[in-house]
């Protein structure tokens, strides 16, 4: 079970991995510490600067469609988002985000406002979004349990570090 | 009672995972091959050392393309491509040059790439090798390199879309143009977590290469997989690349399907994708007053032989010209496409009208190698993704259309139906 609280930044529906770092910005580093200036710049120039720690990002449907570059999910985290609530996930941006300890949280999402705070408890039979602001509780269904111990263990590194074998146990 | 038949995905998933794999199973795989590039091949050798790998399962099975950064036009690109070149050096491992050329482009061209077989690749339009009746799909940098330790990825075994092409092509009608129509009923989210298996009499309107087109764009409409059956046009490719043959996998007919998708060839015509997405797709004299600066031909979805074959017929058609104002660039797809492109005298004829040709590979597709528009600019490319600030500029506006419109627009200046020019 994980327990974070934050702000809810809204984005909307087909949100593509372009969107959220361009392919240029990968030209001159691969370090998410100086690629995090330019998290969705395409979509607003101003969102990355006006990010905290702690933000979850709120999207639509398809979340992270488009290239698989899995750049798109550790900048996210680089920028101290530690959780995406969406109402779909593209299926190669899941993957990416459990890879890497980004939670992903799949419901409906049409409730949330920007600015909004938002509760996520996660894992278990299943997870919830707590808008506290709106007083609304969200229910996503829960991980399948491959996906649920590569989060658990923070990562496809740490899961494959500590049982390498593991992936071919299901 | 008998349990229902299989679909392709079920079958190749279930032969590679030693299961009874059925649509919603999540299941490990044995993989034939495992594609990086120099985009994901970085983080992929950070991952790597991360895991704790210290061998690759077979070195035969990995392979690294330099086709995002071809040629390499910084320090920091040719880094990239010193770091998976090292990579290689020290595991195994093939590296595909710099101009070797795209990919899913070279493995399929050298018989690499199998009826039957499972290949995953850190690009997500490693989709297109489906044309060749196997399962190919895209994933990150970090299940990459699992896969490079393991030889095996859990993968969700996906339902599929029956994607039924029929009846006659009408002359003209383009393999992008049908393309195009299918993804634009999908919608962008239309396939996720789905295969889309191609049926239908007019499958055999379309040559192999025209395949790739189908199952390059599945991408767009997030499909996992995109599958044809294997038939005298897989084999007749195949033939001179390789000697291996694969095992060729059907559906059965009381497969279950999760829905079916029915394309008539016969109402379909000359389409174009506006910006800023390639599922936003309009009829072309929907838009032809539309000025053009920038054409692009090439890229894995319009890079091959057939491609330039079918822009030079048009340009042509049109007076052997390029419109004052317009720039016309040229990628192949891969060195082989390149060199039989010269071979025939294309390269000559399109370098005569002023075309300039640049190293086969991922070129201005996503901005990163190739010509960059410049602002305002309106661009007409055979590429796959039209998203805001793709080929590099944020204010430029990308069309996605066929090699035939693409040299239409280039002959007029503008966004041209290409049974009007000449």
């Amino acid at each position: 079970m994980s327990q974070l609280e934050g702000r809810a930044r809204l984005v909307g529906d087909d949100v593509n991995t372009d969107y959220i770092i361009a392919s240029t910005r990968k030209r001159d580093t691969l370090d998410e510490r100086v690629l995090k200036r330019y998290l969705l710049e395409t979509l607003d120039p101003s969102f990355a600067a006006s990010v905290q720690p702690g933000d979850i990002l709120v999207a639509g449907r398809n979340f992270g469609c488009g290239s698989a570059m899995e750049i798109a999910a550790t900048v996210i985290l680089a920028a101290g988002i530690k959780a995406v609530v969406a109402r779909t996930f593209n299926r190669t941006f899941f993957r990416n985000a459990v890879n890497n300890g980004l939670l992903p949280i799949e419901c409906d999402t049409s409730v949330i406002v920007e600015g909004d705070r938002l509760s996520i408890v996660a894992g278990g039979e299943s997870s919830t979004v707590t808008d506290v602001t709106r007083g609304l509780t969200l229910t996503a269904p829960p991980l399948a349990p491959m996906l649920a111990s590569i989060l658990d263990a923070g990562g496809l590194v740490s899961f494959v570090r500590r049982s390498p074998r593991a992936t071919c146990v299901p | 009672m008998t349990p229902a038949g299989k679909t392709i995905s079920e079958k190749i998933l279930s032969a590679k995972s030693n299961t009874d794999a059925r649509a919603g199973d999540i299941v490990v795989c044995n993989v034939d091959l495992v594609l990086g590039t120099d985009a994901s091949g970085p983080m992929t050798i950070d991952y790597f050392a991360r895991m704790g790998g210290e061998r690759l399962f077979d070195a035969s099975r990995v392979a690294f393309s330099l086709d995002h950064y071809a040629p390499p036009s910084s320090p920091k690109t040719a880094a990239f491509h010193a770091q998976v070149r090292a990579f290689a050096q020290r595991y195994g491992g093939q590296v595909f040059e710099v101009g070797e050329g795209i990919s899913h482009q070279i493995i399929a061209e050298r018989g690499r790439a199998l009826p039957g077989d499972l290949v995953i690749g850190a690009d997500s339009h490693t989709v297109t090798c489906g044309a060749l009746n196997l399962f190919a799909t895209g994933v990150g940098s970090s299940d990459l390199a699992a896969a490079m330790i393991t030889g095996t990825i859990w993968l969700r075994v996906p339902e599929t879309i029956k994607v039924v092409l029929d009846g006659k092509r009408p002359h003209g009608l383009t393999a992008k143009d049908v393309a195009l129509a299918m993804i634009a009923t999908l919608g962008a989210e239309g396939a996720n977590y789905r295969t889309l298996e191609f049926h239908g009499n007019g499958v055999n309107e379309f040559t192999l290469e025209e395949r790739f087109v189908f199952a390059n764009l599945a991408v767009e409409s997030s499909a996992k997989a995109a599958i044809f059956a294997n038939d005298s046009a897989t084999t007749d490719y195949l033939a001179p690349r390789t000697s291996a043959r694969g095992t060729a996998v059907a559906s059965d007919g009381d497969a279950v399907f999760a829905s079916e998708l029915v394309l008539r060839l016969d109402e379909l015509a000359a389409s174009v994708a506006i910006p800023h997405s390639p599922n936003d797709v309009v009829p072309i004299d929907t838009v032809s007053n539309i000025p053009v600066h920038m054409v692009f031909l090439g890229t894995c979805t319009g890079g091959r032989v057939v491609d330039f074959h079918e822009a030079l017929a048009v340009l042509e058609r049109g007076g052997s010209r390029v419109a004052p104002g317009v720039q016309l660039v040229v990628t192949p797809a891969s060195r082989e496409v390149y060199l039989r492109l010269i071979d025939d005298g294309t390269i000559a004829k399109l370098a005569a009208m002023g075309a300039i040709v640049t190293t086969p590979g991922c070129g201005a597709c996503c901005g990163t190698s190739g010509a960059i528009p410049g602002d305002g600019m309106n661009v007409v490319s055979t590429a796959n993704r039209n998203f805001k600030a793709r080929m590099g500029n944020a204010t430029a506006s990308i069309y996605l259309a066929s090699p035939a419109a693409c040299a239409a627009a280039a002959v007029t200046g503008h966004l041209t139906d290409p049974r009007e020019v000449g």
